[in-house]
This record gives structure tokens, C-alpha cells and sequence, in this order.
């Protein structure tokens, strides 16, 4: 793995003071499924979200110290009810390998979330139990989301329609 | 299946390709309509053909049984959440040994007048039984996270007021906030209270809507009525507010686009004096009614446990008990300061999503009327040059307004490098922003966290075991918007 060092609580996490509830963490691909569960058993009740982002216009962008700024960012916004509170855990995903674990098996609640990462991105959730298209036509080529797929560069496809019977 | 590719043939005139198993004459024994169709890949668990066989990414469609494994099966029907012991799936009431013969899949939708929009479910029967549901989405996509990108943050309202066509105040108002959180600015406080105002209005109007689609969906056609005719009161403060009746891009970065009109108070007051009364007759038309209550009580049950583990969010939550609202919980705008009460159920049933809707709207109107009395005088925008345009009576006279108003609208305003995730308590769950800035005036990521997209994972749940014709009831209170759904 390329990111820094991991503390099994989560990875370094910072707060931004004066904005409530943007807790940030950052952990290594390999320790990904171990940090979050090791914030689900924490109290973190709920995945409320999951996303990712594509840097590639930013290659030199600003991360937290210690870690390796990479071509994807898969964000996961945790949620616990119990403490009010929220955490953003922030995995760096290598363009030549843009591949994760799923959380399926912590949180059910990301299946829907994880398609539409792999619809728009590309990026391989490994081990999740439905990795189909989930908003585009399961024969649509591409990954829309992604920084060089050219917005009106793809004519208009549609799904071949079935003959007359 | 075609070998052709779609870029060959741009203006699709060419006639479809022959099919050489499915003439309606020609073969002895006389081609079953379906025969092609359970030819198709997916569907017998071989491999897809033709085109689809070249860029497919597998098929977003429930399987048959046969080409579906037991695991896949128990997965289906919600065995692996994590739910503590007592409550879990028994595996063994899975019966994975039933067979393509007894059991049949029909589609409801996409075409579907009470599926809420382009919602397609594929239900697996055995006989009146749903067995297992699969939403399959998609059909509304635009790609509107990705038009985002292409706009400016001046723009961007515009953009996502589109999401969710029911409450578009709230799609406006979360992106507003997420981008005056990466900007650092806070806006005057009539800005705030009128923003509480109209989303509060707007919770009502989206409530009401639901009531009466929810009435339609259960036969009750008088509710259906109703809940327009009181919707339509809402609305018609809204065009005399903003202009327009849905889409308004009035909540904006910085503040709102215009003051509230003269006579507001009385508006809004004929608005809660009307509604308010009428609520209690919807009680009375639907809360004791036998037949409704036959239609909703212990009709698509679905546990606190399982809601929690399937990321759902808003009244399908709290009407499992968990007194979650992000207004009281994480409040935003001035939410800490008004007086109103978490509406929860117990059972999680149909009935139970009902009556949390019923009375949020009750407390919605006692919000604004709390509104109405404290809202003060002032600025309803930020008079910070750099984010909101100048008064239209300065343009005449400053040159500097002048250059201000058109930077404003041509280029936009700069915000700062960052990442921000916002998240409000929309009518349907929360509806978070995530948004990215690389410093330039174009969001570098948008992404809109729609509770209806992660609330219809809900579905399966709570449909497994019930009856078809509960089908559109349970998908009727779940209130997804499929534009929101699909963005």
C-alpha cells in the first residue's frame, strides 16, 4: 500500500473548527474494511453515504500529511446517531488498480452506493455480491464521472431494442 | 443479436437484423412469444451476445431462479444484515429449492402509473406471494452531478433544484449551504429564517403531495383531491415568491433571490389556518378508517435494525422508532431555536410511515407559525460583492456594481480549495452535499446524496412476503422521487 501509516482507530483524522460535523480520516486501501468496522464498532450506526472523486486534473493536490495523494478517492461518510456525529474516511484508489474491498459485509446499506461508484467511476468494489450498472444501460461503454470521459464527446446510445416479434 | 455497433449506424434507419428463431410462421412447431426471451443470456445464466457481449457489464435485472445461487438467493431476501440475534432471516424460511416452474417474474414498471415515475421493480411471485424485489433505476438518469461540474456555483442551484421536483427548495438549500461552508460566509439572519420558512412550506407541499399520492395508491381518490387542493395553496405563495411553481432556484449562495412579497404574513397564515383544520379531516377520512387501516397496519414491516443497517433515512426511520431528525439532531439554519417535536412510530409498518408523515406536517405548520412571529427585518442576502449581485438600483449608478453584476454572472465567484459534506433533513431522509473545490468557480465534484436513491434499498425488506397487491402500497409510502432517485 501506498498511504502512510494507520492506526487501527481510524487513521489520522483532523477536525476543521468552525464548520461542524467534518471530521476527516484518512486510511490506507489495505486498512480500509478494518478502519470502518473498527468505527461501525465504535458507535457509527449508519453509512450514510458513499462516494468517490476523480483528482486527475488535480495531480498536485493537498492531502494530510503522510499520505499519498493518488488518482481516485473513495469517501465514506459515517454517520452515529448515538454521538451526533459524523466522520469522512477518504481511501486514495491508484489509477492502475482501481479497486477496493466492499463494506457490504459492514454496512448492507452501501450495495446501491458501491453500483453507482463502480457505474460512474469504474472503480471495482471487490467482493460485492451485485456489481452491475446501476443508473446507465448495462451496455453503456465508459465510466461518465471519470475527468477524461468528455462531457458530449459520446454520441447518444441506446440500449438495441428487441425486433418486432 | 446484431454485430453492429451503434457509432455504424448513426441514424439507426437500417431495418432491425432478422431474427431467425422468432417468426410468428415458418417453424413446425409455432414460436412461443417468450422464446427469445428466455433465450437471452442473463435470464438462462449463459453469457450474453452480440453487442451487450462486448461492453456489458453484467445485467442489472433480477435472475431467474435457477441461474441464482442459495447464497445469492438469502442475500436477496436480507439474511446477511447485520442484525443482532432474534431478528435476523432465518435462512431455513428461505426456501432456495423452489423451482422456475412455481415461481414467476413480472415486471411493475417502468411504466407504471402508481410506481411514483420511472421505477422499475421485478417482482418474483409465488403465486400471490413476492418472493424477492429488485428496483431497477436508471431510467431518469441525466447525468446531473456531471452537468455540475460544468456550472458555476452561481448556476449550480438551478442544476440541482431538478434532483428532487418535490422539494426542490431543499435541494437548493443544501447546496447553498455546502457551498457558503467552503466560502466561510454566513448569511443575514432574514436570509436564514426565510430559508427555514420556505423549505418548512416546502415540506408541507411535499407531505401533502405524498398524501394524496399515497390515497390514490389505496384507492382513496377523495384523498387524492384533497391533497392537491391544499398543495396548490403552497404552491401559488411559492410562484408569488420565487415566480415559479417548482424549480424556483430561490435559495442561492448567499442568500435568497428576492425579499418575501408585501402581505407574506397573511399568506402564509391563510396557509396554516387552512391546513391545519384539513388535516384533521384527513384523520378522519383515512386514520379510522377500517379499510385503510386493513390496507397499512403490519403491511411492509421493516425493523429499526434493518433500517439502520440499509443506510435508510426520514420517516421510513423514524417510524421504526429512532427519533432521528437531522433538524433536531445536527440542526442547521436556525432549527435549534424553533419549538417542534420528532415525530416517531413504533411499528415501522405502512401505518406507521403514515401517521410520522401526518403529524411532521402538523409540526411543519407549528414551525411556521413560529416562523411568521420571529422573522426578523434586514438583508435577505449577503452584501458581499464577491458572491451575490448588487442591487439592481446601484448598476445605474456605479460602475463598480456594473462590473460586479456581470463578473458575478459571466465568471462567477472563486471559492476556496476544500471538501465539504452538508447534509439536511429533507421531506424523504437526508439529503446530503458533497462538494469539491479545486478554487476556480466550477464545483470540481458535486455529488448529491439522494435519500430516495438509498431509501429504495429498503424495499426488498419490506415487500418479502407480502402480498402483490400490497406491492404499490409499500412502494407508495417508501415516497421515492424518481428524479432524485436516478439524478
Amino acid at each position: 500500500m501506498t498511504t502512510g501509516e494507520v492506526n487501527t482507530a481510524g487513521g489520522s483524522s483532523s477536525r476543521v473548527p468552525g464548520r461542524p460535523h467534518q471530521e476527516v480520516a484518512f486510511v490506507a486501501r489495505g486498512a480500509y474494511v478494518g478502519a470502518v468496522q473498527a468505527y461501525r464498532d465504535a458507535g457509527f450506526e449508519m453509512c450514510a453515504d458513499l462516494c468517490a472523486v476523480d483528482y486527475l486534473l488535480l495531480g498536485d493536490r493537498q492531502v494530510a500529511e503522510g499520505v499519498d495523494p493518488e488518482r481516485f478517492e473513495v469517501v465514506v461518510n459515517l454517520l452515529s446517531l448515538s454521538q451526533r456525529r459524523r466522520v469522512r474516511v477518504r481511501v486514495q484508489v491508484p489509477e492502475s488498480d482501481p479497486s477496493v474491498p466492499t463494506l457490504f459485509d459492514v454496512y448492507p446499506g452501501v450495495e446501491a452506493m458501491e453500483r453507482e461508484v463502480f457505474d460512474l467511476f469504474g472503480i471495482v468494489f471487490e467482493g460485492h455480491p451485485d456489481l452491475t450498472r446501476i443508473l446507465m444501460p448495462e451496455d453503456w461503454e465508459g465510466h461518465p464521472l471519470r475527468k477524461d470521459y468528455g462531457v458530449g464527446r459520446v454520441p447518444v446510445q441506446f440500449k438495441e431494442a428487441p425486433g418486432p416479434r | 443479436m446484431s454485430e453492429r455497433s451503434p457509432q455504424d449506424d448513426p441514424g439507426m434507419s437500417a431495418p432491425p437484423p432478422p431474427k431467425p428463431t422468432s417468426g410468428p410462421t415458418g417453424s413446425p412447431r409455432p414460436a412461443r412469444p417468450d422464446d427469445e426471451f428466455f433465450a437471452r443470456g442473463p435470464e438462462t445464466g449463459g453469457e450474453p451476445a452480440g453487442l451487450v457481449a462486448e461492453t456489458s457489464e453484467g445485467d442489472q435485472e433480477l435472475r431467474r431462479r435457477k441461474a441464482t445461487g442459495p447464497g445469492e438467493l438469502r442475500r436477496e431476501a436480507g439474511a446477511v444484515l447485520r442484525l443482532p440475534e432474534g431478528h435476523v432471516v432465518d435462512s431455513a424460511d428461505i426456501d432456495v429449492e423452489l423451482s422456475d416452474d412455481e415461481t414467476m417474474i413480472i415486471n411493475m414498471g417502468p411504466q407504471h402509473p402508481s410506481t411514483h415515475g420511472v421505477l422499475r421493480l421485478m417482482l418474483e411471485l409465488d403465486g400471490e406471494t413476492v418472493l424477492r424485489t429488485k428496483p431497477v433505476i436508471g431510467y431518469l438518469h441525466t447525468g446531473m452531478e456531471k452537468t455540475g461540474e460544468e456550472l458555476t456555483y452561481v448556476q449550480g442551484a438551478t442544476n440541482v433544484t431538478r434532483m428532487d421536483y418535490l422539494s426542490p427548495l431543499h435541494n437548493e438549500l443544501v447546496f447553498s449551504l455546502a457551498t457558503e461552508a467552503l466560502l466561510g460566509v454566513e448569511v443575514p439572519d432574514r436570509a436564514v429564517w426565510i430559508r427555514m420558512l420556505m423549505s418548512e412550506l416546502n415540506r408541507v407541499s411535499s407531505h401533502l403531495m405524498w398524501m394524496a399520492t399515497n390515497g390514490m395508491d389505496l384507492g382513496s381518490t377523495s384523498m387524492m383531491i384533497y391533497g392537491f387542493r391544499e398543495r396548490e395553496m403552497v404552491l401559488a405563495f411559492f410562484e408569488k415568491t420565487t415566480g415559479l411553481r417548482m424549480n424556483h432556484n430561490y435559495i442561492r449562495p448567499g442568500g435568497v433571490a428576492a425579499d418575501l412579497p408585501d402581505g407574506w404574513e397573511d399568506d402564509v397564515t391563510v396557509i396554516c389556518d387552512t391546513v391545519m383544520p384539513r388535516l384533521d379531516e384527513y384523520d378522519e377520512l383515512l386514520t379510522g378508517q377500517p379499510l385503510f387501516r386493513q390496507r397499512t397496519e403490519s403491511i411492509g414491516t421493516i425493523s429499526a435494525e434493518e433500517a439502520l443497517a440499509l443506510s435508510v433515512t426520514g420517516p421510513i426511520l423514524r417510524s421504526t422508532g429512532i427519533p432521528w431528525d437531522l433538524r433536531r439532531a445536527m440542526p442547521y439554519l436556525h432549527y435549534d431555536q424553533v419549538d417542534f417535536d420528532v415525530i416517531v412510530g413504533t411499528y415501522g409498518d405502512n401505518f406507521d410511515r403514515y401517521s410520522v408523515r401526518l403529524n411532521e406536517l402538523r409540526e411543519s405548520i407549528r414551525i411556521i407559525r413560529q416562523v411568521v412571529e420571529r422573522m426578523p427585518p434586514g438583508d435577505y442576502r449577503l452584501q458581499d460583492k464577491k458572491v451575490t449581485p448588487p442591487p439592481r438600483a446601484r448598476i445605474d449608478e456605479s460602475m463598480e456594481a456594473l462590473i460586479h453584476h456581470f463578473k458575478v454572472f459571466t465568471e462567477g465567484f472563486k471559492v476556496p480549495e476544500g471538501e465539504v459534506y452538508v447534509a439536511i433533513e429533507s421531506p424523504r431522509g437526508e439529503l446530503g452535499c458533497y462538494l469539491v473545490s479545486d478554487g476556480s468557480s466550477k464545483p470540481y465534484r458535486m455529488h448529491i446524496r439522494g435519500p430516495s436513491f438509498v431509501n429504495l434499498q429498503s424495499l426488498p425488506v419490506m415487500m418479502r412476503g407480502g402480498l402483490i397487491a400490497d406491492a404499490v402500497a409499500v412502494c407508495s409510502s417508501v415516497d421515492p422521487v424518481m428524479g432524485e432517485v436516478d439524478r
